[in-house]
């Protein structure tokens, strides 16, 4: 297996200084904080601009910038947990998706209301402990299944560990959707998984939730439970709103203090999974990344590493699954199919494996313009054009084809932008493997020892300065 | 070199030992307690028999789809992830022509529904009368179409997207491969939409049902008729490697690239035949399971595909023999899985099995005879 990869392990030390820069057509950005920050600011412009321009009304328009925040923070999120398997470690993990599954349905089982005691006529109940007590026990679930997926495959080529882990996701659908587990009696409770109808997932709000916890340190200062949610996200934030959107403005503030939650979260993600990558433990991760017999012979023990890696990397994962499919109410098993590992791969490989930064800034494109993107496009044309109706089959589009009218086949693709925007991130996925496989910010070359070994680069040698 | 490669052999049986000797431990608890079912009638012997066959149509597929993959996989070293919408193509292609021959060409229904394979409920198999016996002339048309359509399509992406990329390594062709499997599923959905067709007349295909023991166990026409294509297109598969210039130049290279490339075996050649045989088998056997199960989907291909990897894996990489065997097995493993566990995890079981052997002799069954 180490022959294929060391043919072509000197590229690395040809890297000219020039590519360190932050260019990204032709445009020179001071650093790569300056350029995620452009980027973010130019999409959200784009989405405001879209949305003024078809007269989008004030509710609409907030409820696309908020849902478009929630996507960039979760695939954001994701590429970095990612990062830390691919970028990192060189573990080839497709199997993201059975991660998220088992975040979100453990979190679930744990924290659902006791059977009948719900506000649902549920047909399993919960453990109904707190949701926090939930989220903890989801990640270390999915932590466990990490290990147990580990254990046999880290041995193995990273091709294997990529057909191991892409199983075990559809082993944990095959699991969710079984009827064996869908109901259980566990200690005198009556929990279960649900079958194929899936969950119904009434633990409460999250985001009151998370206001609520946040607001302890309040509480005992005012006296009054939940202060931080009543008084301030209630009475004054929500209120505030009020005066723009006059008639129930509380899912829309939602929508965008959730979205802040997610966005905190994700600047959490990044200092430590950055804080992981430079430390010793992150040092032996590259090491592992780049020859693991070599590490080996220093005497690392890199299935350790490659295990710690593995099951932090999934317990985020499970933390993001409980975050982005936590807030829908309810989850049924064929939510979770290998396609949203899919897009978690595309958003990593656009921003380039091995970089925070460019993982988030993968998330953002991939979220912004590959994925909420073509469906914000189809509701403007759709709203411009009047709601027309489109055919219902590929073949009524075809048929008046021949006629020279291709009206009702652009109206089915439009219809049918789901599917196509599959397609087209296929070949995105394509293209970027041809024209850029290090994506945006892959390409840096990072330093091993504390202080630069190259030469100062006041006048270039003419022979490039290296003496190897 | 060779004394600490022995080394590290030695230790590896030593860590494999116990995990091999709990399998086979595993393996005999299970066969024990199917006895017990048998002899407690719990499971009837005519049953088993049915899912025994069942099992061994289901490898027929997945080792014929298989060979393929096992060939691209050991000569150009790479997963192809896009193998199974390969057999979605095959299959979709080839009903589009029998659909079409069988509805006479617009005669007995719109052409465009015959042609999109009845998108949207418009047009059933069932109502066209598709079997083997019924419309032998469209079947056939229609298996031919799927081959070559299937072998094109491979050629046309080998071509466009693997080739330009073939020197980056395996794992970059992978994540490409990815990227083909979606864009090809995605765009088969979008014409041909997600709805599950029936494609045969299943009624009126001739059987026998012989008694067993205590029931019956039918036996198609189509079943026959699966073992004949399978069976036929493996023994060929056999003659092209063992007997042609072809199959030696392939065997070589799937040894050693840069070695058959100096010794003046035209690599570029040889990969391109690589794909037409892999395309065609595959091709093939998606419109063959279609045939024989009755139904046809737009996720069909990508169910198969695990079960096609776990096969290959099974069998060793790059071993076409190993392939067809591990086929059989993986069906065996997914249709009598029922036995024991619930059905909704029978699938779940032929991936835990792959595991396992990933585990246990990550080398496949058949590993340093690969095709020879």
């Amino acid at each position: 297996m180490s022959e294929t990869d060391s043919g072509d392990e000197p590229k690395g030390y040809g890297q000219s200084e020039e590519e360190d820069q932050s260019v990204l057509f032709g445009i020179d950005f001071r650093n790569d904080k300056y350029m995620l920050l452009t980027l973010l600011v130019g999409v959200f412009a784009l989405y405001l601009i879209g949305g003024v321009v078809i007269g989008l009304p004030f509710r609409g328009l907030m409820n696309q910038l908020g849902q478009l925040s929630f996507w960039i923070a979760v695939f954001a999120m994701s590429a970095l947990a990612l990062n830390l398997h691919w970028g990192y470690t060189g573990l080839f993990n497709i199997g993201i998706v059975g991660f998220m599954a088992t975040g979100v349905y453990i979190t679930g089982v744990l924290s659902k209301p006791v059977f009948g005691s719900g506000t649902s006529a549920a047909e399993v109940g919960g453990f109904g402990l707190p949701l926090l007590v939930g989220i903890v026990g989801g990640m270390a679930a999915a932590a466990i299944l990490g290990l147990i997926a580990a254990l046999p495959a880290l041995r193995l080529r990273a091709d294997y560990l990529a057909i191991v882990t892409i199983a075990l996701s559809e082993i944990v659908r095959f699991s969710l959707l079984s009827d064996t587990l869908s109901s259980a009696d566990v200690a005198g409770y009556k929990v279960g998984l649900g079958g194929g109808d899936g969950v119904i997932l009434d633990y409460g709000d999250p985001l009151e939730v998370f206001v609520r916890t946040a607001s302890v340190p309040f509480d005992l200062v005012f006296g009054q439970s939940g202060w931080l949610w009543e008084e301030v996200y209630l009475g004054v934030l929500v209120e505030a709103v009020g005066s723009a959107i006059p008639n129930n403005p509380k899912p829309v503030v939602d929508n965008f203090a959730y979205a802040f939650v997610l966005l905190l979260v994700l600047g959490g993600f990044y200092v430590l999974i950055t804080r992981i990558g430079s430390s010793p433990f992150g040092r032996v991760l590259k090491a592992v990344r780049e020859d693991e017999d070599v590490t080996n012979a220093l005497g690392k023990n890199t299935n350790v590493f490659k295990i710690k890696s593995f099951m932090v990397g999934c317990a985020l994962m499970g933390l993001i699954g409980i975050l982005w499919f936590g807030t829908q109410g309810s989850v049924t098993p064929n939510t979770f199919r290998p396609r949203i590992t899919f897009y978690v791969w595309i958003a990593l490989i656009i921003g380039g494996s091995g970089s925070n930064t460019g993982s988030v800034m993968g998330g953002a494109i991939f979220a912004a313009f590959l994925f909420q993107g073509p469906r914000y496009f189809k509701n403007i044309v759709e709203t411009v054009l009047g709601n027309p109706e489109a055919p219902s089959s590929f073949g009524q589009a075809m048929a008046p084809l021949s006629g020279g009218d291709i009206f009702p086949m652009l109206l089915y693709t439009l219809d049918s932008i789901r599917q196509l925007q599959l397609f087209l991130m296929g070949v995105v996925l394509i293209w970027l493997m041809h024209r850029r496989p290090d994506g945006l910010l892959g390409h840096r070359k990072e330093s091993a020892s504390s202080i630069p070994l190259t030469r100062p680069t006041k006048k270039a040698a003419t022979d490039g300065g290296e003496d190897q | 070199m060779g004394a600490s490669e022995s080394v590290t052999r030695g230790r590896e049986l030593i860590v494999e030992k116990p995990m091999t000797a709990a399998l086979v431990f595993i393996g005999v608890v299970l066969l024990l307690d199917m006895l017990r079912q048998l002899l407690t009638g719990e499971l009837a012997i005519s049953g088993m028999l049915g899912l025994i066959k069942d099992g061994l149509m289901r490898g027929l597929v997945i080792g014929l789809a298989g060979i393929g993959l096992s060939m691209t996989y050991s000569i150009l070293n790479f997963a192809n992830f896009a193998h199974g919408d390969y057999i979605t193509a095959g299959a979709f292609s080839g009903w589009s022509v029998t659909y079409l021959i069988a509805g006479g060409f617009g005669a007995e229904a719109n052409i465009g529904s015959l042609a999109l394979v009845g998108a949207g409920g418009s047009v059933f198999g069932g109502a066209l009368g598709v079997n083997i016996v019924n419309t032998p002339l469209a079947v056939l048309a229609g298996l031919i179409v799927a081959g070559s359509l299937t072998i094109g399509l491979a050629l046309f992406i080998d071509r466009f997207m693997f080739k330009p990329i073939r020197d980056a390594g395996g794992i970059p062709l992978l994540i490409t491969s990815i990227g083909v499997a979606f864009a090809l599923r995605y765009l088969i959905l979008f014409v041909f939409d997600s709805s599950t067709r029936g494609t045969t007349d299943a009624g009126t295909v001739p059987d026998i049902r012989p008694l067993v023991l205590d029931g019956t166990v039918p036996l198609t026409l189509h079943d026959g008729f699966l073992v004949v294509v399978a069976g036929g297109l493996m023994l060929g598969v056999h003659f092209l490697l063992q007997r042609t210039k072809l199959g030696k130049a392939m065997r070589a290279m799937s040894d050693d690239e840069s070695l058959a490339r100096i010794t003046g075996i035209p690599t570029e050649r040889v990969i391109r035949s690589t794909w037409i045989i892999g395309g065609g088998l595959t091709g093939i056997a998606g419109y063959m399971f279609v045939l024989w199960k009755g139904t046809l989907s737009w996720n069909d291909g990508w169910l198969l595909l695990l079960l096609i990897f776990a096969a290959v894996i099974l069998g060793g990489i790059g071993s076409v023999y190993g392939a067809i065997l591990g086929g059989l097995v993986i069906g065996l493993t997914a249709s009598t899985a029922v036995i024991w566990i619930p059905s909704g995890f029978a699938r779940a079981a032929a991936f835990v099995v792959m595991i396992l052997v990933l585990v246990a002799r990550p080398q496949g069954l058949f590993s340093g005879r690969s095709t020879a």
